[in-house]
């Protein structure tokens, strides 16, 4: 046990190593999204006005929102705003984008955090399963079925779920939109046909991960040993199998719950789902750049946090990861 | 004031009876009649919601918002399912023999705060949409006005810049709202507050609107629905699956390639009202090929305006004949010759022209309208047999309307259209027109908007309107093959009367004229 405190400080230094590497990354990725907003054609004034605009009330609103000040001047606004704390306010509609980012960021956690629940338990069993039971029926089927799923585009297994489980059957609502102020079971019984949705999308690649990765260990010479003395077949897989399986499969659930919080505009587009990918599709097409900053801030927190934490785990699970030769 | 504030808190009944005592001017449904009753819920599913969405009338866009606040708000005019403009929160109003001079007499009616609503609120509600500083896209329909000032508390006049007779059509404009003034005259629209039979609850942008129905409403035959929400469904799918199962009642903008599924559905009806909104194709009348109107006549007549009806619309719409004066309009001229598909016809004036065969480049994209590239490619195979060769350029949806539209000299665009010809015209056609899309100059045409204008003879108008109508089909620069109906469905949960055709969703006044079946 001696070795866990000396094991323990590297392990902190990385850590902080890499929080300092994903705050520099935030950093440059605020400064390109700015640059590709601005790069669009087109700005907030002509988008919201649309056929209507006319060379008078488009100069008018630019005045308005300060969008006749230069590029740096404007970036260099924002940031300070934003390291102080404040996210500014939307300029489509003048509320706080931390109030419109709020709402919609409890919204998104809360159906990836849904997805997966069920996502992640179900995929590693099933590629648990599927390595043990190698090359029988159920891995031929279990894989058959995820690949078909992951295969087909979301919105197309959102719309066939729909017909059947909402229109047809109506066990549950066609629409996710949980109203102004609902209780658990009615988010949990509302958010089920996404949730579900998203599940299936996802099963495959992690099931797949799991599988591939535990049949590589099986060969290892130290299975074998434990097949020798005795130990079961599921106890071999559990105990002996996954536990050195693991960095992978970490790093694979990882990407996939970062595609869940960042990559589902389609299912909410599709539920009526008020969520973070909406918020910013709009603000994009709006061209209202503080909510596009903010999002892009959010989403990329997102994929460095759950990457710096795939990493850690990883390295913790595995100790031999933290003096590469 | 203390016998108006009792009756206000008295509600409904003892309200209604007051105001049905006092001579009420909209005499359509009333309490006896079987049909309109109060209560229920009503739960809306529209497209056009963003989360860029605001309340504020000046830069308003066509989704929930402008439907919601058109429940909370009343305008001075509003527009009968005849098409007809008749006073709504103006009591009455005249204008001069020159109809230069308008004057509103305002009635009595309530903020949903309590407040009394002024001749000061009023101006400050059109002042909004004026000044240098105005970021309203209403800003161009006022520019002829010249002066608004408040005659006492109920009277507002407004002094034009030369006569307009349509000048009270003009105030039933969605943004024309009316809302309440700040101390410093200027707009109040960060309240949410208004004259309307609802209140504004709650406002998530690009999700829902929640409204709560007012006990005093002024309107005794209006808003039904204790409480009405507003989803916005972008998705047409998820609007369609929603209102089969029953998550909302009404929906606009159903697809129409899968309507008749839609139709099939027991309890499920449509509502279809040919509006003004239409279809443009147009053309720099001052750049080459398009400056000869032969050119101009010969595609007119390379367009099979059937074909588009049949595989764009689905048959939801109505052929037109390059001019935007609708059926729905007071002077449409039924009786002016059809310009057709005549492939041959089109030869005969691309030989006048002096054109052997002739090559163009029309830019198109989903933006000027859901199928505009469908339409586009449709117009290029019904040209290739008039020996015109279109190319057709697809556009970034992306900024279509700041980068193409009225920047490149040939392309796909869209009009809702206008309740009154002189609006119409004067905001496209007319020489100079900010938004004259196709460049077209016709002196004969100009002469008579401004004669037609101010002319308060009925027939004289109907004439001058009828002339100028077949002006822009035979000399305008722009091709309009089709009027598009304005598609609603709803379920057998709500019913309603005779719907207006000036925009989809009963005028956008479902909310207070639609009630519980």
């Amino acid at each position: 046990m001696s070795g866990g405190a000396a094991r323990s400080r590297p392990l902190r230094r990385m850590i902080g190593l890499r929080l300092g590497i994903g705050l520099l990354t935030l950093f440059l990725i605020s400064v390109l999204v700015f640059l590709a907003v601005a790069l669009l054609p087109g700005d907030i004034a002509q988008q919201i006005l649309g056929q209507s605009a006319t060379p008078e009330t488009v100069a008018a609103f630019r005045r308005e929102l300060g969008l006749d000040q230069p590029l740096p001047q404007r970036y260099l606004g924002w940031i300070l705003g934003i390291l102080q704390g404040d996210f500014g306010n939307s300029l489509a509609n003048g509320r706080p984008v931390a109030d419109l980012l709020a709402a919609r960021l409890g919204n998104t956690l809360f159906l990836a955090g849904y997805a997966a629940a069920i996502a992640v338990p179900l995929s590693v069993l099933l590629g648990l399963l599927a390595a043990l039971w190698r090359g029988s029926w159920f891995d031929r089927g279990v894989n058959v079925v995820s690949l078909s799923a992951i295969s087909f585009p979301e919105f197309f297994i959102a719309y066939i779920l729909m017909f059947w489980l909402s229109i047809r059957l109506g066990w549950f609502p066609s629409m996710a939109d949980p109203g102004a102020a609902p209780s658990l079971a009615e988010m949990l019984g509302r958010a089920f046909l996404p949730a579900v949705t998203l599940v299936l999308v996802v099963t495959a690649h992690m099931m797949r991960m799991t599988r591939a990765a535990v049949v590589n260990v099986l060969g290892a010479p130290y299975v074998a040993m434990a097949r020798l003395k005795g130990a079961s077949r599921w106890r071999i897989v559990t105990r002996h199998a996954l536990p050195n399986a693991l960095a992978p499969i970490i790093n694979v659930i990882a990407l996939n719950i970062a595609w869940l919080i960042t990559g589902v505009v389609i299912v909410e587009v599709v539920f009526v789902y008020p969520g973070l990918g909406q918020l910013m599709v709009d603000s994009v097409t709006n061209r209202d750049m503080p909510v596009v900053q903010a999002c892009a801030l959010i989403f990329a927190a997102v994929y460095i946090l759950l990457n710096i934490t795939a990493d850690v785990l990883a390295i913790a699970t595995n100790p031999r990861l933290l003096h590469p030769r | 004031m203390t016998i108006r504030n009792g009756i206000s808190r008295r509600g409904l009944l003892a309200g209604a009876a007051c105001m049905t005592a006092a001579g009420l001017i909209l005499p359509r449904a009333s309490w006896a009649q079987p049909g309109p009753k109060r209560g229920g819920s009503f739960r809306i599913g529209q497209f056009g919601g963003a989360t860029s969405d605001t309340i504020d009338p000046a830069t308003f866009a066509a989704g929930p918002v402008v439907t919601a606040m058109l429940a909370v708000c009343n305008n001075l005019v509003e527009i009968d399912a005849q098409g007809q403009a008749v006073p709504e929160l103006a009591e009455s109003y005249e204008p001069d023999a020159e109809a230069r001079i308008w004057t509103f007499r305002i009635r009595d009616a309530n903020f949903g705060d309590g407040r009394k609503v002024t001749a000061r609120d009023v101006v400050a509600s059109f002042n909004h949409h004026r000044g240098d500083d105005t970021v309203s896209g209403a800003k161009g329909a006022l520019a002829q006005v010249r002066d608004i000032r408040a005659d006492g508390d109920n009277v507002v006049v407004f002094e034009l810049e030369s006569g307009n007779a349509d000048f009270a059509y003009l105030t039933s404009d969605y943004h024309f709202i009316i809302m309440p003034a700040k101390e410093d005259g200027t707009l109040d629209w960060q309240s949410g507050l208004g004259t309307g039979g609802y209140t504004l609850v709650d406002h998530e942008p690009g999700v829902r609107i929640t409204l709560k129905r007012r006990d005093d409403y002024w309107k005794p035959d209006r808003a039904w629905f204790d409480d009405v929400t507003l989803l916005s469904i972008g998705d047409p799918t998820a609007r369609q699956n929603a209102l089969m199962t029953g998550e909302v009642d009404a929906i606009n903008g159903p697809d129409l390639s899968t309507i008749h599924l839609l139709q099939r559905r027991p309890g499920i009806t449509l509502v279809e009202a040919t509006g003004t909104a239409h279809y443009t194709m147009p053309m720099f009348c001052d750049a080459a090929p398009f400056d000869d109107v032969n050119v101009r006549l010969a595609l007119k007549h390379a367009i099979n305006r059937e074909e588009l009806l049949e595989k764009i619309l689905r048959g939801y719409g109505r052929v037109a004949n390059d001019s935007p004066i609708a059926p729905a309009n007071r002077y449409y001229a039924a009786d002016l010759p059809q310009n057709g598909y005549d492939p041959d016809k089109a030869r005969h004036y691309l030989k006048q022209a002096g054109h052997d065969g002739l090559t163009l480049e029309l830019s198109a994209s989903n933006a000027a309208f859901t199928g505009a590239v469908d339409a586009a490619q449709l117009f290029q195979q019904s040209a290739k047999a008039a020996g015109i060769n279109v190319n057709v350029r697809r556009e970034p949806e992306d900024g279509y309307w700041s980068n193409v539209w009225l920047k490149k000299p040939f392309c796909m665009g869209y009009w809702n259209g206008r309740p009154t010809e002189d609006d119409m015209f004067s905001l496209v056609y007319a020489r100079g027109a900010e938004w004259n899309e196709s460049h077209w100059d016709n002196q004969r045409f100009n002469e008579l908007l401004l004669a037609a204008r101010a002319e308060l003879d009925e027939g004289l108008r109907a004439e001058m309107y009828h002339e100028m109508q077949g002006l822009v089909s035979q000399d305008g620069g722009t091709i309009i093959p089709v009027f598009v109906n304005y598609v609603d469905a709803h379920n057998d949960k709500v019913a309603h009367g005779e719907v207006a055709s000036d925009r989809f969703f009963d005028g956008w006044k479902l909310v207070e004229r639609w009630y519980a079946a």
